[in-house]
Formats: structure tokens, sequence, C-alpha cells
């Protein structure tokens, strides 16, 4: 039994206390385990897309399954988004030239690919596929295609979805792991490439855009009046200039029409597919678990397969046997008895103390998380001491994300931070 | 009338993802709001994190007070939406409140922002640029006004919406509005804060957004440290233990002598979460220089074990004042 006291969060905790007549025994819910070694190594599984909110680990919680999947013989490539510097030299990504690079693993049987998204080239690849040399010319050189394609919020989702579809096309890889761009919000890997092809597709940007084109009178014959006021704040607000590039460069893009929503909805689709999975990452903070679970509902909504949560960099003590509260106090004991090493004993004392409380922070509100989604399966992966930037800071959390669920110095199974208290 | 104690007005707060910056800016706001003063907090995502922290119901598009501070200070809030500001930007220029709803039940507001990216930014630093210059019946409204910003990555675009909007409108009075809201930001009673944490890419892309903001002429404040662990080990003790050097055996009779008598594998768990404390603030402290380097006042803010309450920020405020004391004396 623990004597550490449980913080209360601020938030609001999850169901109250029940108070019966005959207490039934409270017990929180315990999470299931989530394989992630299966997940890897099994041959039916091409697609692996991680997801979270921005600063959680995905990068390299993508990397590292990557490589663990090539040691475990995969042909695997892993497209990440905005990798650090130091990880990504370590993986051999100098060159941003929007293709895939063998990462040398010595003695691994199978392959590893790194690439780094560069979601201008990816958009400019698109346009130029599908227009004739001038045409391309004319949209690449419009001042609105290039505050589109470099800071238009959802252009590195959607260029992030297209890659994707191409990585996937080709056949090359028996595995793809892709970490989502740093949104604020994980739902927008999702929902932008969706809103941006609805946009560029759309009827009100050819509505608004009608006048300036070529037999735009015949486009008026759709034009309400509610339109018209709209259309005429927007030249009013924005200034008339913006409309004139806009339309140029929507007649430009004529050609290429239905093709951005017909992309955006194959790509969608492939992440419906039997052997796509999603894997939802987090770090044991409110902020992060909420978007977690909102992914977790989102996914379900969309029928779309979830393989877990990995809860990443938690701090498990190394022992349970002394909980927060006695450990501060033999602290102060073990300095009034003073002698050699008193303070040194009295400073582990106070770390283990400290260590204790944050452990019980983090599985409170990971149990608040397997209260809401008792479904979902769990991992949890224990920080590293400092950043990972090499191979080797990489298999370490490789083990940890891919090692057996009960192989931890405490016993304590890799679903937890604590182990369960019995009641 | 005593001088304002702190001559930057307009606190902007950004920082890698994770980092906690709405944490810090929460914090910052208790701070400045101490002695009296009276501070509005803007949150510019739309991710109700104020709330959250402050323990209220989702904050609507309107300045709600969250708390009070010592000798009669108040911290309010405000979550900016974006549809919202539209209307009241609508509204304020060119009377078209109920045309503005109309188009919001057509999705065209929506699409407005989409066209035009830059939109939204100069929305809500317009409304950041309004707060900190309203005035009633003479005085400030607002001692100062606390911005939880964009990310690093998007902090120079947000904020230099002059430059942002350039390239799109280059007339209209949305540009008119844009060059107003720049003169507010890029004088001095503007600051922009980093928060950052001691590891790797937060700490170089702090390096970077400080470059950027130079080069866009925007005031640059403080670097502020976030979650850094606080040594809790001897100092002669530290590096040894971060080294493996520690040892169950060195801990034993200390823990003896104490009545501590729970055998060797407690001396064990000890001696290594005693090493990854050290090695974690080694891993730390190796960065301290490159922060250093940054050339910026820098304050550090230590993680925490429990929940981030009330309680909590205002532990937090604490360090974050003594911070502002010395910047102001210096």
């Amino acid at each position: 039994m623990s004597g550490a006291p449980l913080p209360e969060e601020a938030a609001p905790a999850g169901p109250a206390p029940r108070q019966h007549h005959r207490p039934a025994p409270h017990s929180a819910p315990q999470a299931l385990p989530l394989d992630l070694a299966d997940l890897i190594t099994s041959r039916d599984t091409r697609i692996v897309v991680c997801c979270g909110a921005g600063g959680v680990g995905k990068t390299t919680t993508s990397a590292a399954l990557a490589l663990a999947a090539a040691e475990a013989g995969r042909s695997v490539v892993v497209l990440t988004i905005d990798p650090a510097r130091r990880l990504a030299q370590s993986l051999g990504l100098v060159e941003l030239d929007n293709e895939p690079r063998r990462v040398d693993v010595p003695g691994a049987p199978g392959e590893l690919h790194a690439m780094m998204l560069d979601m201008k080239r990816t958009f400019d690849d698109i346009v130029v596929a599908h227009s004739t040399p001038e045409r391309a010319e004319q949209i690449l050189e419009n001042p609105f295609y290039v505050a589109l394609s470099s800071s238009f919020a959802g252009t590195q989702e959607y260029m992030a979805m297209e890659k994707l579809g191409q990585l996937r096309a080709s056949e090359q890889w028996d595995l793809i792991i892709v970490d989502t761009p740093p949104s604020r919000s994980a739902l927008d890997f999702l929902d932008a490439p969706n809103r941006m092809s609805r946009f560029l597709d759309g009827t009100m940007i050819r509505l608004l855009t009608a006048p300036a084109r070529a037999g735009g009178r015949a486009g008026m014959r759709f034009v309400s009046a509610g339109f018209l006021v709209f259309s005429r704040i927007i030249s009013k607000v924005l200034g008339g200039q913006l409309l004139r590039d806009i339309s140029a460069f929507v007649s430009a893009l004529d050609t290429m029409f239905g093709g951005f929503r017909e992309r955006a909805t194959a790509t969608y689709e492939l992440l419906r597919r039997p052997g796509t999975w999603f894997l939802v990452v987090a770090t044991p903070e409110p902020d992060a678990l909420r978007e977690a679970s909102y992914f977790v509902d989102r996914l379900s909504a969309e029928e779309m397969p979830l393989a877990g949560l990995v809860l990443n960099r938690t701090h498990p003590p190394a022992t349970t046997a002394l909980s927060a509260t006695r450990a501060d106090g033999a602290a102060e004991e073990v300095l009034e008895a003073g002698g050699e090493g008193a303070e040194l004993a009295a400073g582990a004392l106070r770390v283990h103390a400290e260590r204790m409380t944050l452990a019980a922070r983090e599985q409170r509100l990971a149990d608040r998380f397997t209260s809401a989604h008792p479904e979902v399966a769990v991992r949890t992966v224990p920080a590293a001491a400092g950043d990972v930037h090499d191979l080797d800071g990489l298999r370490v959390m490789a083990d940890a994300l891919t090692g057996p669920d009960g192989d931890t110095p405490t016993g304590v199974p890799r679903t937890r931070v604590l182990p369960a208290r019995r009641s | 009338m005593s001088p304002d104690p702190f001559p930057v007005r307009c606190h902007v707060v950004t920082g890698k993802g994770g980092t906690g910056k709405t944490t810090v800016a929460a914090a910052l706001a208790l701070a400045l709001a101490a002695d009296g003063r009276s501070v509005l907090l803007i949150e510019t995502e739309g991710r109700q994190g104020i709330a959250q922290l402050f323990d209220t119901p989702p904050l609507p598009y309107e300045e709600r007070r969250v708390a009070v501070t010592r000798g009669g200070g108040e911290v309010k809030a405000l979550a900016i939406d974006i549809e919202e500001a539209l209307l009241e930007y609508l509204d304020m220029f060119y009377n078209l409140k109920r045309a503005g709803r109309a188009l919001r039940k057509m999705g065209a507001i929506d699409f407005a922002t989409t066209i035009a990216p830059g939109l939204r930014d100069v929305l809500v630093t317009g409304k950041v640029k309004e707060s900190v210059t309203r005035r009633r019946d003479g005085h400030r409204v607002y001692d100062a006004v606390v911005v939880d910003a964009p990310p690093t990555g998007r902090i120079t675009r947000f904020l230099n919406v002059t430059g942002e909007m350039a390239g799109l409108a280059r007339s209209g009075p949305i540009k008119t509005q844009s060059d107003g809201v720049m003169a507010v930001l890029k004088s001095p009673q503007t600051a922009v804060h980093l928060v950052t944490l001691l590891e790797d890419m937060p700490v170089q892309e702090t390096a970077d957004a400080i470059a950027e903001l130079s080069g866009a002429g925007l005031p640059v404040g403080s670097v502020i440290v976030n979650m850094a662990t606080e040594p809790m080990l001897p100092e002669d003790c530290l590096a040894r233990a971060a080294e493996g050097g520690l040892t169950a055996a060195e801990l034993a009779p200390a823990l003896a002598a104490g009545h501590v008598h729970d055998g060797t594998a407690l001396a064990e768990a000890l001696a290594t979460e005693a090493t990854e404390h050290a090695r974690r603030w080694a891993a730390q402290d190796e960065l301290r220089d490159e922060v250093e380097a940054l050339g910026r006042p820098t304050v550090e803010l230590p993680l925490l074990p429990g929940p981030i309450d009330l309680g909590a920020l205002f532990e937090l405020a604490g360090r974050l004042e003594d911070h502002l004391r010395t910047e102001v004396a210096a």
C-alpha cells in the first residue's frame, strides 16, 4: 500500500467515487497491453501513422519504430516532418532532396530508409506533373500560389498525405511509418487535406473569381444576392489585388480542377484500408492527453484502426516500496542522524520522493485516459536522461516500445507507471 | 502617481510545442498583476488552455476575470474566437454586423480566413494592439497584456503582419490596420519572450526564432527556461553520480543510521534514481551554455512534480516576478 498522497489535478477528475450502501471495491481501470513488436513485424501491417499534439516525441517514436522494424527484417521507410537537426544527421538526412535515403544500420536484416518532407517541393511537383510547362510556370510564379504553398495552414498536412500516397504507390517498401506535422491539433492531419482540396476545388472560389475569368457571365447565373455582398466585403477587406491574384491562379489551375480533391480522397481512403494503423503519441500531461482523447474519438468515428497509445516520457521509480511521504520523512531522519554520506543519502531519498509524486501524477492522468477509453491499449516509454539523437538512443527507445510487457526492473507492466493499487 | 514599475506593457510568450508556453504566459500574467495591477491574458490559438489552467469553464470571446492577486490586482483572460473577431472588425469598420452574421452561416468567414492565411493573424494582433492601447477616462485599462502566442515556428510570421500581408493585400483597410499594429509591436513597450526546455530542439528553435524576430525588427525579451531539473544531490556528488560513480554501498550506512531499514534493494534503487537524476541534470546543464550564448536575459522555472494548479502558477509567478524586477533594475 502506498502512503503517497495522490495529487489533485486542476481539471475535474473522472467519475466521482460512488456512495453505495454496500461499499463496492474501487478499482482503477486497467489498460490493455500494446504489442508494438507484433504490429511492426506483422507482414499485414503496411502503414503506421504516428499522431499526437506537438512536442510529444512523434518523430523519435516514428524513427525508433522504423529502426526496430528494419532490425526485425522489414524493408521500411520513415517519413519525418520536422526532425531535430542532430537526429536528422544521424539518419543521414542532410540533403533536403525530398526523396527517401538509405540509413546504414549495421547488421540489420532489413532495410531502413528515411526522408524529410519538403512541403513546397512536393506541392510544386504536383503542379508540374499535372499541367503543361507554360501553365506550371504561371502557377509557380503566382503570388497567391507562393503564399499558399509555403504558409497556408494545412499545406504541410496535405503534402504529408500526398507524399504518403506516393510512397505507398511506389510499392518499394513493405512498411511505411509516418510522422505527422506539428499541428496545433492532432486532428489537423485528418482534416486539413480535405479542407484544402474542398477549397481548391470548391464552388466558392470559382464564384468569387468568376467575373474576372473568361466567360465570367456564365458563372453569374449561380450568384445569389448574399454572395454578391460577400464578394464585395472580401474585396473591400482584402483589397482587389489579392482577388486578381487568386483569379489568375484559379484560371491557370483550371486544368487541374478535380485533381486535388480526387487525390486527397484517394489518400484518405488509403488510411482506412486494412494494413494501416494509427498510433497516438502523448506525454503524461493534461494537454497532450486531451489531444490524444480527441484523436481516439475521431478515429473511431471514422472507422480508422487505432493500434494504441504510446505514453511517452514517463518517470517510473526504481522502487515502489517507499512512498513519497515516507521518503521525505526518512530524508529528515537521515540528516538528523548525520554522519558521513548523510547529505547524499538524504538527497537520494528526496529524489525518490519527487519521483514518486511525479509518477503518481502521471499514473493518475493515464488512469483518467483509460477510464474514458478502456479499449485503447497502452505502452509507457520512460523518459531518457537527455535527447535522443543517434541510432543507439533510438535503439533504447525501440526496446522500450517493443520489449515484452513485464520486463521492467520493478516488474510493473509497461502499461503503467506505478503498480496497480490493491483494494 | 508612481511611475510604472515595468516599462514593457505587451508581453508576447512563444515557445516550441510542449515547452509549456501557456503555463508560463499564465504565470507571467499573475506576476505582472501583483500589487494591484490589472493584466489581460490573451489566448490566440483557441485551445481553451487558459480556462483549464485556472479551472474555469471555457472562456467566451469576452474578457473575464480568472484570478485576483495581492494588493487588489487582477488577471482577466480572453480567448480569441476568430469568427467573432472578424465580425467585430466588420462591425467596427464597416458597420456590417448583420451581413457578417449571414456570411457566417454560409461558411464564408472560414473561407475568408482560408484564402488569406494572414487575415487570421491580422485580426488577432489587431485585438492585441487594441487592448494594449485601450483607455477609459484617460487611463489605460490594462497595465499589461500577456499574449499566449503561436509557437516559435510561426511567431515571426504571426507578429510581422505587415510583412506577411505585403505579398497578399497590398492595398485596402487590412493593409492600413497592419501598419498600425506593427507600430505597437515594434515599439519598446513590446517584448517577445521565448519559452524553452533544456533540450536540443527547443533550444535550437529558440535560437532560430531570436534570429528571425531580430531580423524582422521585433523586440526580443527574455528566454524562460521551463521545467528545469533542480539539483537535489550535494553539488560535489552530482558530476560523479552522472558518470555512474554512485553506489548503493555509499548510501547504505547513512540510511541505516537514519533507521531506513528496507535492505540493500532499496539502496540499489535509490542509487539508480539518484544516478538518473544526476544524468538528467547533467544533460540539461550542457545546454545551459547554449542558452547563455543566446545573449538574452534568462530565468529558470523548475519542473514541479505535482499538478499545475493555481498554487503552482503562483509559485512560478513568484520566480518570474523576481526576474522582472532584476530586469528593470538592470
